[in-house]
């Protein structure tokens, strides 16, 4: 097992730059997402990571030892592809034995480690079979045992749930922490999905057009997002523009709106305010609503989605769409076409430099 | 119900004549080579003797043995080439690699009878001259581009990642082409090998330009007895080539499952 270094990694394929200048340090033994839009850099940073590909300048290293020139077959990684990529020609067995076989290993070494990696990923009993006779399900628990037995230094997965249908994700997703915990591999996960990433990593990365936006924990990137991009990409967010007032902005047509969250900056300064919708409160007559200190604003309501244990209330106010989310209590039903009123606090406002 | 039973009889017209066409003026010349008269008449009366003065025909045999090495080499050349530039076409970029793929093709299309008339120009030109080695150079040359457009049309299926998952296992270029890639191109090297026999198996334009009195291959042997005078040792020595060529496409096609899974 070993940490992961990546440091200031450019690469250019003619004039796409498609990473520029990305620094993550990845923990020995962490479950790391990189998240980004398609065409953010993510996967091409895995390629650098494997070694399929080599940076144009910076250094990457695993376990302290310099790789940005060692090609893949020398890295001793464990890669799980996002079509699984098993080999149609072998036995499901024979493909987890591959990495093993040409290495070189005792027959009888193979057959043991084969074994229990299979059992591992609970498919202990399915060896002899084909790949094109397993479940999507089934080939990913494969590929997973396949990149595992050769006792890799760092776990490389790209989008590897992309192919399966909603239930079955969920699943592999709580399998693979599970796996990842019991063998304790530093594992990297590329994913545009990020309802993944915040379940499943210890820390995520989110990319956008080959530079690194913002790296922490999934809590920290959540309730604290530096910029609007990770605030609407990593889950929802309003988002208020106007001008730093220095303890929150003012809109355009002078409603102040204060934020406790974020950088102080200069009054003036173009600024946003980002506010989850599950943060702000929502009622048509504003005594029900505490008012300490609460931001306010009033709108009509455009529209409701009604999902089961929540409902999405779209507001519109000053011409913008404004999103609520609120948990479903059996109370308070707002009808579509009423006039609201919005309450929520500043700590749950996370200011942000315009650019 | 009639237009259906209609159609259904009408389309085993088409498929019985179909394989009459193919195969009516085959078996009538396998037959003739089992019939006593020389001049195909009949009352068909049933003899081995054409097979026998075969045996005897020093010529045929040789120009026969002939035929087959040049084919055989010309195969293993052929494969181990043109299985080698698909992969290097498919793996790698390189500078003018579009011009070069687009010069494999136009070979295929110019008549032979002008490639043979350029190949025997050309090796007087740089002292190969005629004889069974220029024979095969040109045979190698003409079965080339159909193995490189066979073994790429295959490699077209493979999945790239495949490559990029047995490297990150810990396997090196040429495990990585044994264990992987060559098992799934496998039919198709094996399609493009059976081309290459066919083409040089079977040529007789190029062969002729290049061929001496004495080192020539078994078509152009065929034209030269058929000129001096027809006799039915032609007509046996084709019935045992069809035997043979057809046992081996068939026995290669049913262990390969052209033509779809069973």
């Amino acid at each position: 097992m070993a940490g992961v270094q990546v440091s200031n990694v450019s690469r250019s394929f003619g004039a796409h730059k498609a990473l520029d200048d990305v620094s993550i340090d990845f923990a020995d033994g962490g479950f790391y997402a990189l998240l980004g839009p398609s065409g953010s850099g993510k996967t091409t940073l895995l390629r650098q990571i494997a070694g399929f590909d080599f940076p144009d300048s910076g250094r990457i290293s695993i376990g302290g030892e310099s790789v940005e020139r060692v090609p893949v077959e020398k890295r001793r990684i464990g890669m799980v592809f996002q079509n699984y990529a098993l080999f149609p020609n072998m036995s499901v067995a024979d493909n987890v034995a591959f990495g093993l076989s040409v290495r070189g290993e005792a027959k009888a070494v193979i057959a043991t480690e084969v074994q229990r990696a299979l059992d591992l990923v609970q498919l202990g009993k399915l060896g002899a079979r084909r790949p094109h006779q397993l479940s999507g399900g089934q080939r990913q628990r494969v590929a997973l045992a396949r990149a595992i037995v050769t006792k890799p230094r760092v776990l490389l997965l790209d989008e590897p749930l992309g192919a399966l249908d909603k239930a079955l994700r969920v699943d592999m997703q709580i399998e693979l922490k599970r796996i990842q915990r019991e063998i304790g591999i530093t594992t990297i996960f590329v994913t545009h999905d990020q309802e993944e990433a915040l379940t499943m990593s210890d820390r995520i990365g989110i990319l956008r057009d080959g530079r690194l936006v913002q790296e922490g924990p999934p809590e920290e990137i959540y309730d604290r997002p530096k910029s609007e991009f990770a605030a609407t990409f990593l889950g929802d967010a309003n988002i208020f523009r106007g001008d730093a007032t220095g303890n929150g902005i003012r809109l355009p047509d002078g409603t102040a709106i204060a934020a406790d969250v974020g950088d102080r900056l200069a009054a003036g300064a173009k600024a946003s305010c980002a506010v989850r919708p599950e943060r702000i409160r929502i009622a048509a007559d504003p005594g029900v609503l505490d008012a300490a200190n609460a931001n306010e604003l009033r709108g009509q309501v455009s529209k409701r989605i009604f999902a089961g244990n929540n409902s999405t209330y779209f507001v519109e106010r000053a011409g913008q769409t404004l999103k609520v989310i609120v948990q479903n209590t059996g109370m308070d039903r707002l009808a579509e076409g009423q006039d609201v009123v919005l309450r929520w606090s500043p700590e749950s406002t996370v200011l942000i430099a315009a650019g | 119900m009639m237009i259906t039973r209609i159609l259904e009889w009408f389309g085993r017209l088409y498929i019985f004549m179909l394989l009459a066409f193919l195969y009516l003026p085959i078996i009538i010349m396998a037959l003739m080579s089992f019939n006593v008269s020389p001049f195909y008449q009949l009352p068909f009366e049933w003899t081995t003797d054409w097979y026998a003065s075969l045996w005897q025909n020093d010529q045929l045999i040789s120009a026969t043995w002939n035929s087959l090495e040049i084919a055989v080499i010309a195969t293993i050349i052929c494969v181990v080439l043109g299985t080698a530039a698909s992969l290097a076409l498919f793996r790698y970029e390189f500078r003018g690699k579009k011009l070069l793929q687009a010069l494999l093709f136009p070979p295929i299309a110019i008549p032979w009878l002008i490639t043979g008339t350029a190949m025997l120009i050309f090796f007087f030109g740089v002292g190969i001259g005629r004889g069974l080695f220029a024979i095969l150079l040109g045979h190698v040359a003409l079965a080339l581009p159909y193995v490189i457009v066979v073994v790429s049309a295959r490699l077209q299926t493979f999945a790239p990642e495949l490559e990029e998952a047995a490297r990150s296992l810990g396997a090196n270029q040429w495990q990585v082409t044994n264990r992987v890639t060559l098992p799934w191109i496998m039919p198709g090297v094996i399609a493009g090998g059976l081309f290459a026999f066919a083409v040089s198996f079977d040529q007789f334009v190029v062969s002729y330009f290049l061929s001496t009195p004495g080192q020539t291959t078994l078509p152009v042997e065929i034209y030269a007895a058929i000129r001096k005078g027809f006799t039915p040792e032609i007509n046996a020595v084709s019935t045992i080539i069809i035997v043979v060529s057809m046992a081996l496409m068939l026995l290669t096609a049913r262990f390969f499952k052209f033509g779809g899974e069973k």
